[in-house]
């Protein structure tokens, strides 16, 4: 495979490609939908499956990465780099290592079952939704590949604006609210890293216009005292902590997911608030690792990961509606991500990565099932269900499934995770390691009491009992069959994912422990004001 | 090549442009009086007014693609700068006929002078951007403020235009009262009006603590921030730009205030850098309450032109950012950013005046729902109202242009990074009424029996495609576009000097 794949010289061209088919599809799903006018379900068909076959395609044309990309190689992987804007020192520079590598399949991976997910839910406009997905794809996949941050700012923007319009044109009943709290959260934290990325991107030029490439920062930022270090990792971490959303920033999280379309809620939780642990993962922690791994901001973080983790465990457990119920555990299975990271030792870091990885899965799939119930049935409330079990058999072996998956129960892939942040932060981290691991149990409170409610109590309601006879299709379960392969093989089988992220995890960690050099955080303060007085 | 300005002859040929815009305008204006006013001789008129502008574009361009450069000194600046921005105020200039071509009709006007009272501005504008000393500076602001006073009162029928017109003219005399007392204050304490002279008189004689030239000064910065809008002598903005004709509220908007912003970043860059102890802190406070108060403002419009109004006000407070940076980087940027505000408002304008139609009234309510109408429309204005939110690839070059301010302001020697932070926090608040048209736009069903808006005019319909093309076209290869800007920047005097004579820097 590595062969064949070296002699179409895979890897010199594949990550723009990946980056340039969603964009060219959106424009030929959009020229579908507004060709054949006369007949409008044509269109709405022609313009999906369109979208669905571009879907499809980037996956396949993805796959390659699995074997392309040397995870074991310190060096960028499948890198290309081209000028965008010389005069800036901006670059367009794309490549992967063994972290990106898992985003980044996650992502081509999902998006088709996303979009299989919503294929009957969108009625109206079905071409500028679909577009807007296939932009939305280029957008998530950029920001996973960039490697020179001023790229990576206008990708991390570029997702802003679809999600906003999929979510406010084709969302619930307050989606123009939800919309606007989703818009507004992510572009005061981002507008602060963007000053900044010019900041760190001037000082790294040394005098001789700006560079905003990854690696000249992250020499800069290793080999001297940047002045103002400490507010330049605020404004990152800011930034990123709207996105994961780490407590008390997470507000926007359940209204966005619970107005968004099916397809909106899957990409939402399965990808966008992955784009904030990483950003965490490849920026606010490697470029500034003394002020992260500084005591003071690393208890601040741990508290409020593990605030995160309990607090969206209590929250989800009151929850009556479904939707919300999900979204709030999303809280504190990030919780456990950021509890990784910020443990901050080869275990741990592995383990978040795959928490990342698992939960995309999981949660994933438990929106798309809540899609399904809801197109059926209409209501998300759980006091309306009961006794789903007797008349949607497939339907609640899936449910049951990806809850337990969700729950962490072993055998699935939600258990590999949890346990290796929980292992992982225990050396370093006890106490926190041992609060954070009460939210298993309030975990498989809150998910097994909804299936409860959902699929075993008894069948009271006529609408429910009028569901007989329509249990999941051959759509349905064709899409949900590869999530619950993913469950079950990661589960048993992890040692794939580990492997292709275990050196980049190693590494970092590694370098963030040698690069520790100023014990304290008011030194670092004092000694970059000493060198902008000077 | 290089115009000696002290020969005649030469002086001539550095002023071509200029000139042929001047001279062909005063035919123009023969031809107009030569018929009775109708409809069809105003589009007669506006169409060689049109032809006229886009040949002092070519002249212009020529001039700069020859490099042509000047004798230091004189009154004139024959230099790249010049001509970037009279690019700019040409485009603008040629956005507005466009515009007012086909919106005249509407407004039942049918003087034919008015494409040539745009003419006039324009002409008062690129002498404004060339002037080198502060009595042409002062000649050009006069030419084009009067040119402007009429415009806005083109609309007799509406009482509102008239009281627009009125209150321009009013305060807009009191301003030039402040500037020209502030000229004649400088002159006073340095003995000269040539800029540079000025600004040599400064550094020799160390005026910075001479009462008469920061009182000058600042009377200049009241006059000028008039003119430019700036918070707190914007009060006159929001009425005029309701009251105006649509198109006339865009040439205002975009290519008075780059015109203005021009000969701000000249005098202060030439004349006055080595007082920015003086003044430093001025245009800190002036940027920053511009900003917070035009942003905070424009939330609560309920009239879309009222609310460009401010967002304009807004962009002068981020190209204040800009002046306060002192930096050659500064004024590229400046030239930069007006060329993508001024494609982002003509655009915007376009979308307002076809659906404003032949009410005097714009309210933001008629873009509920424009999306299920007339698609095309609505994302073409939100392509406008992303580039001036500032926001990448979908507002295409808005960002850069943004991006570029914040460089210069972070990267300037004087340290105001913190305005850099006070501009992006603030311009998160101009999403809330940026996106709120967005929003309205697509969110929102058609209310039931709107008035489908009318077709929109072949020559509307150019400058919206133009615009929105380049907006995008600029957002994603700006590199050409920087070059040109950067080749054609500012030259400023060397930092340390300048710094050291004035009071402290803001960051220490």
């Amino acid at each position: 495979m590595t062969q064949f794949l070296d002699g179409i010289a895979y890897n010199s061209w594949i990550l723009p490609a990946l980056l340039a088919l969603p964009l060219v599809g959106a424009l030929l799903v959009l020229g579908q939908g507004s060709s054949a006018k006369a007949d409008a379900g044509a269109a709405m068909r022609s313009a999906r499956s369109l979208a669905l076959w571009i879907f499809v395609l980037e996956a396949l044309l993805s796959l390659g990465l699995w074997w392309s990309v040397d995870v074991a190689s310190p060096d960028w992987q499948a890198r290309v780099d081209a000028a965008w804007i010389p005069q800036w020192g901006v670059r367009f520079t794309v490549g992967l290592d063994g972290i990106s590598l898992m985003l980044v399949l996650l992502t081509t991976l999902l998006m088709p079952l996303a979009v299989l997910g919503s294929w009957t839910s969108v009625r109206e406009k079905t071409a500028s939704y679909y577009a807007l997905l296939l932009v939305l794809m280029t957008g998530m996949l950029g920001v996973f590949m960039a490697l020179d941050l001023a790229l990576f700012y206008v990708m991390w923007e570029v997702m802003l604006i679809p999600m906003y319009l999929i979510i406010g044109v084709w969302g619930g009943q307050r989606r123009l609210y939800a919309s606007l709290k989703f818009f507004l959260y992510t572009m005061v934290g981002s507008l602060l890293m963007l000053v900044a990325i010019i900041a760190l991107g001037i000082m790294a030029g040394k005098g001789q216009g700006p560079d905003f490439s990854y690696d000249a920062i992250l020499q800069l930022t290793r080999t001297s005292a940047v002045p103002g270090a400490f507010w330049l990792f605020v404004a990152f971490a800011l930034a990123f902590a709207v996105k994961v959303p780490m407590w008390p920033f997470h507000t926007w999280l359940p209204d966005a997911h619970v107005e968004a379309p099916t397809a909106g809620s899957v990409i939402l939780a399965a990808i966008m608030l992955k784009m904030g642990t990483f950003g965490f993962v490849r920026f606010a922690v490697p470029l500034f690792p003394d002020i992260a791994m500084h005591p003071t901001v690393r208890t601040v973080m741990l508290v409020l990961a593990v605030i995160g983790i309990v607090y969206g465990a209590l929250v989800a457990l009151v929850q009556p509606d479904f939707k919300k119920l999900v979204a709030y555990s999303s809280v504190s299975h990030l919780g456990f991500v950021m509890l990784g990271i910020f443990a901050m030792t080869v275990e741990s870091m592995q383990g978040a990565l795959v928490v990342t990885i698992s939960h995309g899965i999981s949660t994933g799939a438990l929106f798309l099932l809540i899609g399904m119930i809801y197109e059926r049935r209409h209501t998300r409330q759980l006091e309306d269900f009961g006794g789903i079990a007797k008349v949607m058999p497939i339907f609640s072996v899936c449910l049951t499934v990806v809850a337990l998956s969700s729950i962490g129960v072993p055998g699935t892939n939600g258990f590999v995770g949890e346990f290796l942040v929980l292992i992982g932060s225990f050396p370093t981290q006890p106490y926190y390691a041992l609060v954070a691991a009460t939210s298993v149990i309030f975990a498989a409170a809150y998910l097994l009491w909804a299936v409860q409610r959902i699929i075993y109590n008894p069948l009271v309601k006529p609408e429910n009992a009028a569901l007989k006879g329509m249990d999941l299709n051959w759509r349905e379960i064709g899409l949900l069959t590869p999530l619950l392969i993913a469950i079950v093989w990661l589960g048993v089988y992890p040692k794939p994912v580990l492997q292709k992220t275990e050196a980049a995890a190693t590494r970092m960690v590694r370098s963030v422990e040698s690069a520790r050099t100023s014990p304290t955080l008011l030194s670092t303060r004092a000694a970059s004001a000493a060198q902008q007085g000077r | 090549m290089t115009f000696d300005l002290n020969i005649p002859s030469q002086l001539m040929a550095a002023l071509l442009p200029d000139l042929l815009l001047m001279a062909g305008g005063m035919v123009l204006m023969l031809v107009a009086a030569w018929k009775p006013e109708s409809d069809a001789h105003q589009r007669f008129v506006g169409q060689g007014a049109m032809a006229l502008l886009v040949g002092t574009i070519a002249a212009v361009i020529f001039m700069m693609v020859r490099g042509v450069t000047g004798s230091p000194g004189g009154v004139i600046a024959v230099d790249g700068f010049r001509w970037v921005v009279d690019l700019v105020i040409l485009v603008g200039a040629l956005g507005t006929v466009a515009l007012a071509i086909e919106h005249n009709p509407r407004d039942g006007i049918t003087h034919p002078e008015s494409h040539v009272l745009v003419l006039f501005a324009a002409a008062g504008m690129m002498i404004l951007a060339a002037g080198r000393d502060l009595m042409v500076i002062f000649l050009g602001i006069e030419i084009m403020s009067v040119a402007v006073y009429v415009l806005t009162g083109l609309n007799r029928r509406s009482p509102r235009s008239a009281e627009a017109s009125l209150k321009y003219f009013l305060l807009g005399a009191f301003a030039t009262g402040f500037l020209l007392y502030g000229i004649a204050l400088v002159y006073g304490a340095s003995g000269h009006t040539q800029i540079e002279s000025i600004g040599l008189a400064i550094q020799q004689h160390n005026l910075v603590q001479n009462p008469m030239m920061l009182v000058g000064i600042g009377l200049m910065l009241v006059g000028l921030g008039f003119k430019v809008a700036a918070v707190p002598f914007h009060m006159w903005a929001p009425d005029v730009y309701d009251g105006a004709p649509t198109p006339v509220t865009a040439f205002m908007a975009a290519t008075v205030k780059t015109a203005a912003f021009a000969a701000f970043f000249r005098i202060w860059y030439d004349a006055f850098f080595y007082a920015f102890g003086g003044w430093g802190e001025a245009t800190w406070w002036l940027a920053v309450l511009t900003m917070v108060v035009g942003n905070i403002v424009a939330l609560a419009q309920k009239n879309i032109k009222r609310m460009l109004a401010y967002s304009s006000i807004v962009h002068t407070g981020y190209l204040l950012v800009g002046i306060t940076s002192s930096s050659a980087l500064a004024s590229t940027a400046f030239s930069f950013y007006a060329l993508a505000y001024t494609l982002a408002t003509f655009g915007a304008f376009a979308v307002v005046a076809s659906l404003q139609g032949e009410r005097v009234d714009a309210p933001i309510d008629d873009y509920d729902g424009l999306w299920h109408t007339r698609p095309w429309l609505a994302v073409a204005m939100s392509v406008y109202l992303l580039a001036l939110l500032g926001f990448p690839v979908f507002g295409g070059v808005g960002f850069f242009a943004k991006w570029y301010v914040l460089q210069a302001a972070v990267a300037s020697p004087v340290g105001t990074t913190s305005l850099a932070v006070i501009l992006v926090l603030t311009s998160v608040i101009s999403a809330g009424y940026y996106l709120r048209i967005v929003r309205v736009m697509f969110m929102k069903p058609r209310p039931d029996g709107a008035v489908e808006p009318a077709a929109v005019g072949g020559l509307t319909r150019s400058v919206m495609v133009v615009t929105a093309v380049l907006i995008l076209a600029l957002g994603l290869f700006p590199s050409r576009l920087v070059e040109i800007t950067a080749k054609n920047g500012f030259r400023v005097y060397p930092y340390s000097a300048a710094l050291d004579m004035g009071r402290p820097r803001f960051e220490q």
